[in-house]
């Protein structure tokens, strides 16, 4: 089995945000909840740098830690998901999650949370594959249907990889050695604790 | 000698240019490739890097979405505040809590029930109305639910997750944080009603200090330190909840009303301050509970009918009966207009 893993090539990312909107359109996620975001470091000084941002699908993840009722699981690939079954919405995950990764519906008065959405790497919940109720709760599941999760499928630059994580580490090393640089991959020391030598 | 003098000055002009030329060389090579291309990265930052420089801080940036916080691209505090919910507060919750039931059986096995030593002398005296009764027992029903629910999201899971099985503990879970959120504000009201109703007699005084000498009475069973209406320990209890109650009503409300006042390291602030405040209330709970029920005889009917046998209160209160005795108009410190029941 691979261990799925996501990685973004700031040196390519252009902000287009295409990864943003293939995300929300594909699994209809709705409006105030971004399961993916892009954001940029040293905004329009030299050295900037764009990273597009979503659940990095940690070892050891943290917001599995410390949920109350234990609503995580971690797939045969690796991928860290989530029963909304069983999630009572105490918004813990939010504050351990290092990527800012889970997101709450507001639902009634006050703040008062739903269920957490998040990053399934387009890879549903615990219901049957494919099924009316995993897409209604956690959107598409492509990687049943043998597809990537389509936000790297669309990243016109090639910037955002997903995917097997010995598979997009080779593609990024062979980058760096091509063109002769590399900013590393964001979030890989935080979620796998390990880096790219660049 | 003119043109030979602006000759030298010209040598050492160029000179000088050529040494801040080559000192300014590598500086400026950094930003080109060996082969005199543009490097690119010259100037940007890697994760590790980045995270070092912070030294814990936050990784943030900008973002095109109306929600600012999606700008913190990396936080590790997260790690920190998992560390202290995984373990921290898990051992002070142990510590607290076990801890203090130890303590109370312990003493029981010691001292056993603290008897009425003279007996009961069959005339009762009212110690609190119906009114306190009420707000007492408000307070400390929401108070009970309030700390089973809350400690159930900190040692629910590890302790009935898998005895329960996840749905039946995800559907206790959810009433339990519906109950905690509802009943916090009948306990606010409760913790504020309390603070104003018996803020005259928990002002710390003089008698407190030979309370606290006397060691409360708990040494020595024949001596009774003397009291009026709240000895030392009640106070010290009194203050625990109106402060105690304090802190969880606005840490509780600030992790109700998520990001409304505060940001992220606020919220996770507030949590560990809702947490170990928490552990340590219900720890102190104990004790009263311990002391208004087994641990003392004559203790419970004060807040269960409302008064209290004239020989307990002579053992527990004596100057407090003196000034009841007196009656309000011989200039009692708080008159007692209720009629007893």
């Amino acid at each position: 089995m691979a261990r799925m893993k996501f990685l973004c090539d700031a040196d390519r990312c252009i902000e287009c945000n295409a990864c943003v909107t293939a995300c929300k359109n594909e699994h209809e996620v709705p409006w105030g909840i971004n399961r993916r975001r892009v954001v940029t470091l040293n905004d329009g000084k030299p050295g900037e740098r764009s990273i597009s941002m979503a659940c990095m699908h940690c070892t050891d993840a943290p917001c599995a830690a410390v949920c109350p009722v234990n609503c995580f699981y971690t797939t045969a690939d690796a991928v860290v998901l989530h029963s909304k079954d069983l999630c009572i919405g105490c918004g813990y995950c939010f504050y351990a999650c290092p990527f800012g990764a889970p997101q709450y519906p507001r639902v009634g008065n006050f703040g008062s949370r739903g269920k957490m959405d998040k990053c399934t790497f387009c890879a549903g919940g615990p219901e049957a594959d494919g099924s009316k109720e995993e897409y209604a709760k956690y959107g598409a599941n492509r990687l049943a249907e043998g597809k990537l999760p389509l936000c790297a499928e669309m990243c016109s630059t090639k910037s955002l990889l997903a995917g097997d994580g010995e598979i997009i580490a080779q593609i990024y090393k062979e980058r760096v050695v091509k063109r002769g640089y590399g900013s590393g991959a964001w979030g890989w020391k935080t979620a796998y604790r390990e880096s790219i030598a660049s | 000698m003119r043109t030979r003098l602006a000759h030298i000055r010209f040598i050492i002009g160029a000179l000088a240019l050529a040494f801040v030329v080559a000192v300014a060389a590598p500086a400026g090579a950094q930003d080109r490739n060996p082969d005199g291309s543009v490097n690119p990265t010259a100037s940007a930052v890697n994760e590790e890097q980045l995270l070092n420089a912070l030294r814990g801080g936050a990784v943030s940036g900008r973002v095109t979405i109306p929600d600012q916080k999606a700008a913190t691209l990396i936080q590790p505090e997260g790690q920190v505040w998992r560390d202290f919910h995984e373990v921290t507060l898990r051992w002070i919750g142990l510590i607290a809590i076990i801890g203090m039931l130890i303590l109370l059986v312990g003493f029981y096995m010691w001292r056993g029930m603290v008897m009425i030593q003279s007996g009961r002398s069959g005339r009762v005296i009212v110690r609190f109305n119906g009114f306190e009764r009420f707000i007492h027992w408000m307070t400390a029903t929401c108070f009970i639910i309030l700390a089973i629910t809350g400690l159930n999201i900190t040692f629910g899971r590890p302790l009935f997750a898998s005895a329960f099985g996840s749905e039946a503990f995800t559907t206790w879970s959810q009433w339990a944080k519906y109950a905690h959120n509802y009943l916090s504000f009948p306990f606010t009201i409760g913790v504020v009603v309390i603070f104003l109703m018996w803020i005259a007699g928990n002002i710390p005084n003089r008698t407190d200090v030979e309370w606290v000498k006397q060691g409360g009475g708990m040494v020595d069973p024949s001596k009774h330190p003397p009291a009026y209406r709240f000895n030392a320990g009640q106070k010290m209890m009194y203050w625990i909840v109106v402060l105690g109650g304090t802190a969880m009503a606005i840490t509780g409300y600030i992790m109700m009303f998520p990001f409304y006042v505060t940001d992220m390291a606020g919220m996770q602030f507030s949590q560990i301050v809702h947490g170990v405040v928490g552990v340590l209330f219900v720890a102190a709970m104990l004790a009263h509970i311990y002391i208004g029920s087994i641990g003392m005889e004559g203790a419970f009917e004060a807040m269960g009918t409302g008064t209290v046998d004239e020989n307990w209160a002579k053992e527990h209160h004596p100057l407090w009966l003196e000034e009841q005795k007196k009656g309000p108009a011989a200039g009692g410190a708080r008159p007692m207009a209720t009629p007893a029941e």
